[in-house]
C-alpha cells in the first residue's frame, strides 16, 4: 500500500541517503504512523472477538466437565440440587421460532413481492421506510404491548377460537394461560417479519428484468411470472433472509422473556408456559446461586452463540450467492 | 379453455390483492404500536416523570429521572468506547487493508453483528463483572460500545468507500501525504454519511435491555458515578411491566413512549440527511 508514497516528490532529499532517508521520509509524511494505528485497532475488533468466544469457552469449563454432552439432552433444571440441562430451553427456542417462521415468512414473502413487484416506486420506498422503522422498535417496547395487549387478545379471543377449531391437535390442547409458546412465537413473528421483507424486496428488485419479460411474453399473468419464475430465479436469496430472520429470533431475548410464562417445561401445547434459551438467562443469570448455576448459564449463552454463529453464516452466503448473480445481469 | 383463462386471472387478481394485504398488515404494525403507545404513554407523562425518583410500592407518583440520566450515562460510555473503535477500524478497512486481513476483520465484524445482544452482556460479566465483583454503570456501557463496535465499523467503510476515487486522487496529486489526503478529504466527504451511521448505532443500543440486566443491573436511586450499578429506561421499562402495580404499569408505559420517541426521531433524522446527500453536491 505505499505505491501512492512513491510516486509522490520526496520532500527531504532526493534520494541521496538511500534506504535510511527514504525510511525516514515516510515517518514524515506520517503515512506508516496512520497505517499502525488504524492497524492496531482493526486488530483490536479482531482480538475482541477472539476473548468473546474464549471467555464463553472458559467461563463454563466446570459446568461442560461435570455435565458433558449430557448438558444438550438432560430435562431437568434444579439450581438447588443443581442439576442442569438445557433441553426444555432448546425446546422453547425452537418452538418459538419455528412459529414466527410460520407466521412471519408468508407475511414477509407476501408484501416483499408487493413491495418490490407491484407498488408504484414511491409508494414502495415509503413503505419500505415504514417496515425499516418498525424493525428498530427496542425489543422491550415489543414485550410491553406483548404483556398488555397480544397476552390478553390471545387468551380471550384467539386461543378459543383456535382450540374450538383445531382443539383435537395436539398443540392447541391445554389450559390457556395468555402467557406461553404461542404468545412468545407471535411476538418474535413481529420482530423479524421487518427483516425478511426489506431483505427479501432487495433481492426481488435484483433479479433481472428479462426473466419477468419473458415469462409475460409467453402470456403468463402478472402473479404467475413472479411466482413461477421471479420468485424461484431469487430462491437461494429468499431463504437466506429467512435464515437472517431466524437467527435474530433465537437471540431475541425481552420480548420473548415478557410475554413467555418463564418455566422449564417441554410441552407439546402451544398455550403452556416455557422458557428459551435467551430469557433463561435474562430471567436467572443476575441471581445465579453458586458457581455451576453461573456457569451452567454461560454454557446456554455459548450454545445460543454458536447455533446463530452458524445460522447467520449460511444466511449470508445465500443472501451474497443471489445478489451476485443477479447483479451479473445489467 | 375459456373457464381456465377465468381461474388463471382470477388467481392472479386474488394472490396479487393478498400480496398488498401482507404489506398493508406489516405497515399497520408500526402504526398501532405508535398509536397505542402515544395514548397509554402521553397519558401517563408528568413534569415529575422527568424530575423525580421513583415512588415506593404502593405510592402513587414519581418519576424515572434517575433511569433517564443513567440511560444517558451508559450511552456516553458507549460513545466513548465504541465509536472510536468502530471508526478507526473502519478507516483501516477502507483505506489500509489488504485482502486476507480485510477480510479476517470483515468477517469478525460480521460475527460480532450477529451475536445476541444477551450474549454480549454475559461477555461484558465475565470481564468486567465478575472482576469487579459488583454491577456498574461502567459495565452497562461498555457492554452497549462492544455493541456498536461493528455497527460503526461497517456503515465507516461503506460510507468512505462510497467518496469518488476522484476526490483522492485530486489530493495526492497536489502533494498530500495519504493519511493527510484521508484526514483532510476523504472523511470530511464521508462525514455525513459518517455521523449518521454512528446516530442510527447509536439509536439501536439506546433501546437494549438484554446486556444491561447483569451489567449495569438497576437501581431506585440516583446514579452514582460510574463505579455503581444504575437504572435505565429500557431496564425500567421491564421491570415495571412485568411487575403487579397499576402505578408500575403507567409508568412503563410513559418510559416506553419516550423511548420510543427518541429511536424514531433519531431514525427519521437519520433518513432526512442521508437523503439530503444524495443530491450532487460534492464530487
Amino acid at each position: 500500500m505505499a505505491t501512492t508514497t512513491d510516486i509522490l516528490p520526496s520532500r527531504s532529499g532526493n534520494g541521496a541517503g538511500g534506504r535510511l532517508s527514504s525510511w525516514k521520509r515516510r515517518l514524515l509524511t506520517g503515512d506508516d504512523i496512520a497505517y499502525l494505528i488504524t492497524l492496531a485497532f482493526a486488530v483490536g475488533v479482531v482480538l475482541l472477538g477472539v476473548l468473546l468466544v474464549l471467555q464463553l469457552w472458559w467461563q463454563s469449563s466446570l459446568a461442560r466437565e461435570k455435565f458433558g454432552w449430557q448438558f444438550l439432552i438432560s430435562s431437568v433444571w434444579n439450581p438447588v440440587t443443581e442439576q442442569f440441562g438445557a433441553l426444555p430451553f432448546i425446546y422453547g427456542t425452537l418452538v418459538t421460532s419455528a412459529v414466527a417462521l410460520v407466521v412471519a415468512v408468508p407475511l414477509g414473502l407476501g408484501a416483499a413481492i408487493f413491495l418490490a413487484e407491484l407498488a408504484p416506486r414511491a409508494l414502495s420506498e415509503v413503505m419500505t421506510f415504514v417496515i425499516e422503522l418498525l424493525a428498530a422498535i427496542p425489543s422491550v417496547i415489543i414485550g410491553l404491548l406483548g404483556i398488555f395487549v397480544l397476552v390478553p387478545v390471545l387468551r380471550i379471543y384467539i386461543g378459543p377460537a383456535l382450540q374450538s377449531v383445531f382443539g383435537f391437535l395436539p398443540i392447541f390442547a391445554g389450559p390457556i394461560y395468555g402467557v406461553g409458546l404461542m404468545a412468545a412465537g407471535l411476538v418474535l413473528a413481529i420482530m423479524i417479519v421487518p427483516f425478511i421483507i426489506t431483505v427479501s424486496r432487495e433481492i426481488l428488485l435484483a433479479v433481472p428484468a428479462d426473466q419477468r419479460e419473458a415469462a409475460l411474453a409467453l402470456g403468463a399473468t402478472k402473479w404467475e411470472s413472479t411466482w413461477k419464475v421471479v420468485v424461484p430465479y431469487a430462491r437461494s436469496g429468499i431463504i437466506g433472509s429467512v435464515f437472517l430472520a431466524l437467527a435474530r429470533a433465537l437471540g431475541e431475548t425481552m420480548a420473548v422473556t415478557m410475554v413467555i410464562g418463564n418455566a422449564p417445561l417441554v410441552s407439546t401445547s402451544l398455550f403452556a408456559p416455557g422458557n428459551t434459551i435467551a430469557s433463561v438467562i435474562a430471567n436467572e443469570f443476575a441471581e445465579a446461586m453458586g458457581m455451576l448455576n453461573l456457569q451452567a448459564l454461560i454454557e446456554l449463552g455459548l450454545v445460543l452463540f454458536a447455533v446463530t454463529i452458524v445460522i447467520n453464516a449460511l444466511a449470508r452466503l445465500l443472501v451474497l450467492a443471489t445478489t451476485r448473480r443477479g447483479s451479473t445481469h445489467p | 379453455m375459456r373457464f381456465r383463462d377465468y381461474r388463471r386471472k382470477i388467481i392472479n387478481v386474488v394472490m396479487l390483492s393478498l400480496t398488498g394485504l401482507c404489506a398493508l398488515a406489516s405497515v399497520s404494525v408500526l402504526f398501532f404500536v405508535l398509536g397505542y403507545l402515544f395514548v397509554h404513554g402521553f397519558k401517563a407523562l408528568s413534569w415529575d416523570f422527568f424530575t423525580k425518583l421513583p415512588a415506593p410500592v404502593g405510592e402513587s407518583g414519581g418519576g424515572m429521572a434517575n433511569a433517564i440520566i443513567g440511560s444517558a450515562k451508559l450511552l456516553l460510555i458507549a460513545l466513548l468506547s465504541g465509536v472510536p473503535v468502530g471508526l478507526i477500524a473502519g478507516i483501516y478497512l477502507a483505506e489500509f487493508s489488504g485482502k486476507t486481513f480485510g477480510f479476517t476483520v470483515r468477517y469478525v465484524a460480521d460475527l460480532l453483528n450477529g451475536v445476541p445482544s444477551i450474549v454480549m452482556g454475559i461477555f461484558i460479566y465475565t470481564v468486567i463483572v465478575l472482576p469487579m465483583h459488583h454491577f456498574s454503570a461502567l459495565a452497562g456501557g461498555l457492554a452497549l460500545g462492544a455493541m456498536l463496535v461493528p455497527i460503526v465499523l461497517r456503515s465507516t467503510e461503506d460510507f468512505l468507500r462510497a467518496v469518488p476515487r476522484s476526490l483522492r486522487e485530486a489530493a495526492l496529486a497536489l502533494g498530500a501525504s495519504r493519511w493527510k489526503a484521508i484526514a483532510t478529504v476523504v472523511i470530511p466527504a464521508a462525514g455525513r454519511g459518517i455521523t449518521t451511521g454512528v446516530l442510527l448505532a447509536l439509536a439501536r443500543v439506546a433501546g437494549e435491555t438484554a446486556p444491561l440486566l447483569f451489567t449495569s443491573f438497576q437501581s431506585q436511586y440516583w446514579s452514582q458515578g460510574f463505579n455503581q450499578p444504575t437504572a435505565s429506561l429500557p431496564v425500567m421499562i421491564y421491570t415495571y411491566a412485568i411487575s403487579p402495580y397499576e402505578n408500575w404499569h403507567r409508568q412503563a408505559w410513559a418510559a416506553g413512549f419516550i423511548l420510543l420517541m427518541l429511536v424514531l426521531v433519531a431514525n427519521i433524522g437519520a433518513r432526512l440527511i442521508l437523503s439530503r446527500r444524495a443530491s450532487p453536491a460534492r464530487g
